[in-house]
């Protein structure tokens, strides 16, 4: 927080500019807007949009912090725009585009790649029909309910190194979480673990915490999420008792099937 | 700088007019609640689909709903029943009601929401295992199904993953522009998009349009609505012929935040009354016990936003300009387990921890009653072809909407919609679009490129906003109408010369510069029929007509376009059978029994 908060007059924002076509052009333009009391930097873009540059772009749309489309790096960090106080920094704000996803537009990026990996999780699959009044009990739900508060920012993607390193490999925090959803729901019948193992590269995620740290809904990701999605992950394909049976138990299994 | 890449894609310039062209079934504009819904019925009937949606995928306005689902489902309440929802709502709703439309709406929200939880959706439970139910204002019952308060948030992502699931098409960040006609048939044939991150044209052949686009309370400078919110629907509907109704029915939301500036009129949702907070003026008073004594702060929204509005006018607002909403007594923990995002709202953007300090809160624009006129079974609008569901349609929520009954509206409508849509498009042939009116919507929405020290869209916006605020609020007179009408007049002109700045891809100001237009029309039919109705009636408040005039005024007045013009027609609401009548619950039921002269209002214009 700044000290000179009081005489505050203005904001200086540092504002990466350019296009994905062509980055040779990349560069920073420096806007100065009219300080308000307890601003946001989402406040001062949609400023510069209005009063001082209308050709600039940022995504966002709900402005309170609930859909996750202002996600964009700030000094650095990967933050919600609509969420991050122009107080919080003493000088000039460096606004920068989420650097794990391709360029779009000054602050936009394409995080289309997000939804193909959506499409890979295994669906809510019902263990129970759906001819009757489904009981569960909130002590049950609440731990899957944790994971429910996603927006979809993105934040955590784009702050994971290991995505920046394997891409294709690591389906990322966002959608560990999104399994762990899933595989908590108290009627869900799925086993993810297979998944998880081989196509979800959660192997490749060393539990760094930095999706954690970052999360605007402040979910566990890593120690709620991740971990969990690991221990099953363990407990299903290298416990060796379980590999024992599954072992024995495979001939059987597969001449039912057959039947 | 380090980067995951570039896009392949070539930028176009700016006066680029080639177009590709997709075909489907069912087109469907907007992908919030009642969108996917459409979409996942429509599928299921075997209609080829494609959603396009202004946001990215999952970002719609719905993820702002917080409170919860109306639904009689009778959980908590086990009294609670179809019935009951229908009279709550026909009463509240003024008697402005489609009836048909109300007892669609409350006989099938059950289902709807036992569906949800089938999709996947984790309610919050009662004891005994059930879906938890809560109350809210002008419900008689226990009845809004939730989950804390971010029940939207987990039906659009409930819904979204049925979509992918089922891997129905969508196109994301693409504005629909305009909604083609076959000249032949004069029955739906397509529409024009922009794709928003590449800035290419995109013409659209289909059989069926389905608006689910949502509100237009970003006409308003105090509202909670978010950036999509600029009444696209309505525009596009009115523009292609169709009728709209009851255009002056805007609900102010009785609780949105006054500051900080930057999210002034930011939702703070009904819940926290629902859970027992109370509302004070400056002194201290509990005022709602003065002009609802029975309901107190779980009065209609109507009538609650009117109350802080008088307080605040009368000199006994806070010095910020609101009302304070107090849920300090349920104690912390209560607070963040039922209220978290209310807690963290709070917290984060005022600095306030509700927890140990009062809420200062004020009237902010939150939802239109009015809308696209559609057919109550079906959807249908006044255009062969055209559907329309959610908040952009019209005629579920008479002159007042009861909190959580948009969440059921959009399933139960959006799924009907679907529904219908997909049978049409059975036995309909995709038509033909005239290359006249291809290219006369081209040039139309390429105009910004070619003016020169033209306007700020952004800046024009803006303007609209205030002045629909400063003359079109929530307490209104004949002459701030006027010169709220001429103000809007006087934007248009200036509209016209409104220009895009930088290169197609991803341009904002684009957009801003079609949003505009749209917000244009849609306000010109808000004001023209606010004046219309001299009377005050739900969430239109008259000070020149103070009194409800069930004489005169049980009408809808639509407004369409003829020689392109806009005009206004007063239609009586549809008469209640005898059998319906009998669930209301209401004194009003003897006046609205008296009402046998309504025929005689038929063309009075």
């Amino acid at each position: 927080m700044s000290l000179r908060k009081e005489e505050r007059r203005e904001v200086v924002l540092r504002i990466f500019r350019g296009t994905g076509s062509d980055r040779s052009k990349d560069r920073y333009e420096t806007f100065t807007v009219p300080y308000q009391k307890d601003m946001v930097v989402l406040n001062a873009i949609h400023y510069i949009q209005s009063h001082l540059d209308s050709s600039l772009s940022a995504r966002w749309n709900c402005k309170a912090g609930r859909c996750g489309s202002c996600s964009a790096e700030i000094n650095g960090v990967p933050r919600l725009m609509c969420k991050t106080p122009v107080d919080r920094y003493d000088g000039e704000i460096t606004v920068e585009p989420m650097k794990a996803f391709p360029l779009i537009r000054d602050l936009v990026t394409d995080v289309s790649d997000n939804y193909r990996v959506a499409k890979m999780i295994p669906p809510f699959t019902p263990s129970v029909a759906t001819d009757h009044v489904w009981r569960m009990y909130q002590e049950d739900v609440e731990k899957s309910q944790e994971f429910r508060k996603c927006i979809e920012c993105f934040l955590c993607q784009d702050v994971c190194h290991v995505i920046r390193e394997h891409k294709a490999e690591y389906i990322g925090p966002r959608f560990v979480v999104k399994a762990a959803s899933l595989d908590m729901h108290p009627l869900d019948a799925l086993n993810r673990s297979a998944f998880m193992k081989d196509n979800a590269g959660l192997g490749y995620c060393n539990i760094t915490k930095c999706c954690q740290e970052i999360c605007p809904e402040h979910i566990t990701i890593t120690d709620n999420a991740i971990i969990p999605e690991k221990e099953r992950v363990v407990d299903r394909h290298y416990d060796p008792l379980v590999w024992l049976y599954r072992k024995i138990t495979y001939r059987s299994v597969k001449q039912n099937a057959k039947q | 700088m380090w980067s995951a890449g570039t896009l392949e894609s070539s930028p176009i310039s700016s006066d680029d007019e080639s177009y590709e062209t997709i075909s489907t079934d069912v087109l469907i504009v907007g992908a919030g609640g009642a969108g996917l819904r459409a979409a996942i019925e429509a599928f299921d009937k075997g209609a080829k689909v494609l959603i396009a949606c202004k946001s990215l995928l999952g970002k719609a306005h719905t993820v702002m709903a917080e409170g919860g689902i109306a639904a009689s489902l009778g959980n908590v309440d086990p009294s609670d029943n179809w019935k009951v929802h229908f009279s709550d709502t026909i009463v509240e709703g003024q008697f402005l009601s489609n009836w048909k439309m109300v007892e669609i709406f409350a006989k099938e929200a059950p289902e709807r929401v036992l569906e949800l939880e089938y999709y996947g959706a984790l309610f919050d439970r009662t004891k005994d295992g059930k879906i938890m139910q809560r109350p809210f204002g002008a419900h008689s019952y226990r009845r809004l199904c939730y989950i804390g308060d971010r029940t939207g948030l987990e039906l659009i992502r409930t819904l979204q993953d049925q979509v992918i699931k089922r891997g129905i098409d969508y196109i994301d960040e693409v504005v629909v522009t305009s909604i083609f006609k076959d000249p032949a048939t004069g029955r739906v044939a397509g529409a024009m998009a922009i794709q928003l991150r590449s800035g290419k044209l995109l013409l659209i052949k289909c059989k069926a349009i389905i608006l689910a686009t949502g509100g237009c309370g970003k006409v308003y400078a105090v509202t909670s609505n978010s950036w999509e919110s600029t009444g696209d629907g309505i525009s596009l509907a009115y523009r292609a012929g169709a009728e709209l109704m009851d255009m002056e029915m805007i609900q102010f939301h009785p609780t949105g935040m006054i500051f900080p500036a930057g999210v002034r009129g930011m939702l703070v949702t009904e819940a926290v009354r629902g859970e027992g907070g109370i509302l004070t003026n400056v002194k201290g008073e509990r005022f709602m016990e003065k002009y609802d004594p029975k309901r107190k702060e779980l009065s209609a929204r109507d009538v609650v936003a009117r109350s802080i509005y008088t307080e605040i006018m009368e000199g006994r607002g806070t010095p910020n300009g609101g009302v304070y909403l107090d849920i300090r007594h349920r104690g912390a923990e209560y607070i963040k387990k039922r209220l978290p995002s209310m807690y963290a709202q709070f917290l984060e953007f005022a600095g306030i921890d509700i927890t140990k300090q009062k809420m200062e809160v004020a009237p902010t624009v939150h939802y239109h009653m009015g809308g696209v006129r559609v057919d109550p079974e079906t959807t249908e609008t006044t255009l062969k072809g055209l559907f329309a569901a959610g908040e952009v349609a019209c005629g579920l929520h008479g002159a007042n909407r009861l909190g959580g009954n948009s969440l059921s509206d959009l399933l139960v409508f959006g799924r009907r919609a679907g529904l219908y849509a997909a049978e049409h498009a059975r036995s309909a042939k995709i038509g033909s679009i005239s290359e006249e009116d291809i290219d006369k919507e081209i040039s139309r929405i390429l105009a910004p490129f070619k003016v020169t020290n033209g306007s700020n869209p952004f800046e024009l916006k803006e303007r609209v906003a205030e002045t629909m605020w400063k003359y079109v609020g929530i307490v209104r007179n004949e002459q701030d109408l006027r010169k709220g009408l001429e103000e809007i007049g006087r934007i248009r002109l200036e509209a016209k010369h409104v220009q895009a700045r930088g290169p197609r891809a991803y341009n904002q100001s684009w957009e801003a510069c079609l949003s505009l237009w749209n917000m244009l029309i849609d306000c010109e039919a808000i004001i023209r029929s606010a004046i219309e109705r001299k009377e005050s009636r739900g969430a239109h408040t008259r000070s020149d007509y103070p009194k409800k005039d069930n004489a005169n005024w049980l009408v809808n007045i639509v407004i369409k376009q003829k020689d392109g013009q806009m005009i206004h027609e007063l239609v009586p609401v549809p008469k209640i059978p005898p059998d319906m009548e009998k669930l209301i619950n209401t004194d009003e039921i003897l006046v609205w029994q008296q009402q046998e002269k309504r025929e005689q209002l038929l063309v009075r214009k």
